[in-house]
């Protein structure tokens, strides 16, 4: 696997008024890998995947994404650099006054000079990757459901078939044979297009699946990363608690060997 | 190297792809697979992809599209597909084959046809869901004088204050405003030709015929029709109405009934009010503007009208009142889950019913000038 970093974080520190939520942070995201990011809720999680974005401002540090420094890039850089990332908000984050389909085709609309009939196509495709009907794809965003809205939010984060795909909770809402099929999606997407994904989660079944690398995230650092066997070895309360606590089944044993 | 090779032989295409088949380049592959797709029409297709660089979920459709071509519905199976390509080429066939085809677009030259045709059904509709309604309201008001328990008086009474005691400073204040107006105009044009005087006339009749049931049967739509619809719409969004049912209780009887019985009682109040105020508008203008002095005014005011015209304003209230009752609250009983739709219900029944008002208003000065009155 080619080991360079696509998202590179430097002594990172964020915080809101007085308060420090993320405290010289450091964290490596390498080209092809799902790197799962886990830590307490309200933990600061969504603070780091909104700040590498560029979402919130940093107080101190370096984010590169890219190989691209954002403080110092040019925006138009830093525009095709975005164009690059697709991502996936908590709540969807779906355009409501367009249906899904053209929530879908949006992006490309923008970016992409394709035929109508072939951005028509592409969207139905993306949708029904994420397991959404062609019949759905004519509702509107207040018509779906919860799990429905969160799988057409993944269809539009993927529209524009991103290098970078970040992803906030993908698999929370979602039934466990759903939450396994997007497993599945975001695999198969990410072998075939040699896609990067971050993803914050809290499903373990995720985690053993489908990330090659975990990162905890506790009081503002990166407490442990590297493959489940490594994080399943550290002796962290918090990280036993979370890996080997009552929510977690009798995986642990299984898990000796990761997907891949 | 074209990216689309194509090679006929007999009732066999051999079609090659290469190169890179990403969404940068389907402006020059769209026409090359939809040429293919023409020429591959009965013939078997061979497609071959092993010199196919990079793909991603654009490229993947077209090849899609190529595959599934054929007329005869056998579908083509691609060879030599680089290993790390076939988990998505696998997917968007799977996927494009479990949808169905997409909705036939709708050809813009009958798009206005279509659009007329659609506005004339609704509005067959929306006759049929208002005669629905008027009979629901008709079926629960009869089921309440058999069984007066079932009446909701404080229910009855609070909307009473609401669109019929609180309506009556805005009321007030517009009639006056518009009495006052028509006075005016009518004391400066007729004085031209020395008929100043039958401003008064102009005034009595004029209010008390059409404009005071009017400008109150408007207001009244404007102010408390909308809410109604508003406040039923939200109920239904919040699954209120769903939750009365499941009570056995019947929404028409326990939450329309009480508004529509409430605005067919404060409507003609309310039209009594107005004119009144209007009147007394009209003669504050006369006196200060024309000149006449209020005790002539109430004598010109005697001759000029009669207890016909008052009746034929004030027995319009109640018709109007129930057009603007049944609208209001079908239109809030179709609210759906968005709070876009409350919006567009609400600013649909204050159209609705203003509309309905005034052609009810022309029907009913026709009516009038049939029997005479």
């Amino acid at each position: 696997m080619d080991s360079e970093a696509i998202i590179s974080v430097r002594d990172l520190v964020v915080g809101f008024s007085d308060q420090i939520v993320l405290d010289h942070l450091s964290l490596d995201v390498r080209r092809g890998e799902i790197l799962g990011l886990v830590g307490a809720s309200g933990g600061g999680k969504s603070v780091l995947l909104r700040a590498i974005i560029g979402l919130l401002a940093k107080r101190d540090g370096r984010i590169s994404l890219f190989g691209t420094d954002r403080d110092i890039a040019a925006p138009e850089t830093m525009q095709a650099i975005e164009r690059r990332c697709g991502v996936l908000f908590q709540q969807g984050a779906l355009f409501s006054s367009l249906n899904t389909r053209q929530n879908v085709e949006f992006p490309m609309r923008e970016y992409l000079h394709l035929s109508e009939r072939l951005r028509g196509e592409v969207a139905l495709t993306k949708l029904g990757m994420v397991g959404i009907s062609t019949e759905d794809a004519e509702k509107f965003p207040a018509e779906l459901s919860g799990g429905m809205t969160k799988r057409a939010a993944l269809a539009r984060a993927l529209a524009l078939d991103p290098e970078l795909v970040f992803l906030d909770e993908p698999t929370s809402g979602l039934d466990p044979i759903a939450a396994g099929d997007f497993d599945t999606l975001i695999e198969t997407l990410q072998r075939t297009l040699g896609l990067t994904v971050f993803m914050v989660t809290h499903d373990l079944d995720s985690l053993y699946a489908i990330c090659n690398r975990i990162a905890v995230l506790i009081d503002g650092k990166i407490i442990v990363q590297g493959p489940i066997d490594m994080i399943l070895a550290c002796e962290h309360p918090w990280v036993k608690a979370y890996f080997r606590g009552k929510r977690t089944r009798e995986k642990a044993p299984v898990l000796g060997q990761p997907a891949h | 190297m074209q990216p689309l090779e194509s090679a006929v032989s007999g009732r066999d295409l051999d079609i090659t792809l290469s190169g890179s088949w990403t969404a940068a380049h389907t402006r020059v592959l769209e026409p090359l697979v939809e040429a293919a797709v023409r020429e591959a029409r009965d013939r078997h297709l061979r497609l071959d992809m092993h010199a196919v660089t990079e793909i991603d979920t654009f490229g993947a459709c077209l090849v899609e599209r190529l595959a599934c071509s054929n007329s005869t519905g056998i579908e083509a199976e691609p060879v030599g597909i680089p290993e790390r390509m076939r988990g998505l080429l696998a997917e968007v066939g799977r996927v494009s084959r479990a949808a169905q085809p997409l909705p036939p677009k709708k050809k813009a030259s009958f798009a206005g046809i279509e659009s007329i045709g659609r506005a004339t059904i609704n509005a067959g509709r929306d006759l049929v869901v208002f005669i629905e309604m008027l009979g629901e309201l008709g079926d629960a008001l009869l089921r309440v004088l058999r069984d007066p328990r079932r009446l909701r008086p404080i229910s009855l009474i609070y909307q009473l204050d609401r669109v019929g005691l609180q309506a009556i400073p805005i009321i007030f204040l517009i009639t006056f405003l518009i009495g006052g107006i028509i006075s005016q105009q009518g004391i400066f044009h007729f004085r031209r030709f020395g008929a100043g005087d039958y401003a008064v006339d102009l005034v009595g009749i004029l209010v008390l015929r059409e404009i005071g049931v009017l400008i109150v049967a408007i207001m009244v739509a404007g102010r408390s029709g909308s809410s109604y619809t508003a406040e039923l719409g939200s109920m239904k969004m919040r699954e209120e109405i769903d939750a009365l049912y499941t009570m056995g209780l019947d929404p028409v009887e326990v939450l329309l009934l009480p508004r529509v019985v409430a605005l067919i009682c404060a409507l003609p109040a309310l039209t009594f009010f107005g004119s009144i105020s209007a009147l007394f508008g009209g003669g504050l203008v006369e006196w200060f503007y024309g000149g006449m002095s209020p005790a002539i005014y109430i004598e010109r005011l005697k001759d000029a009208v009669s207890i016909t015209h008052f009746e034929v304003g004030i027995v319009k209230a109640p018709f109007m009142a129930l057009v603007i009752g049944i609208v209001a609250c079908s239109e809030g009983l179709r609210v759906k889950g968005s709070a876009e739709s409350l919006g567009l219900q609400t600013t649909t029944s204050v159209v609705k019913s203003i509309f309905l008002v005034v052609v009810l208003d022309g029907l009913f000065a026709m009516f009038f000038a049939g029997i005479g009155m």
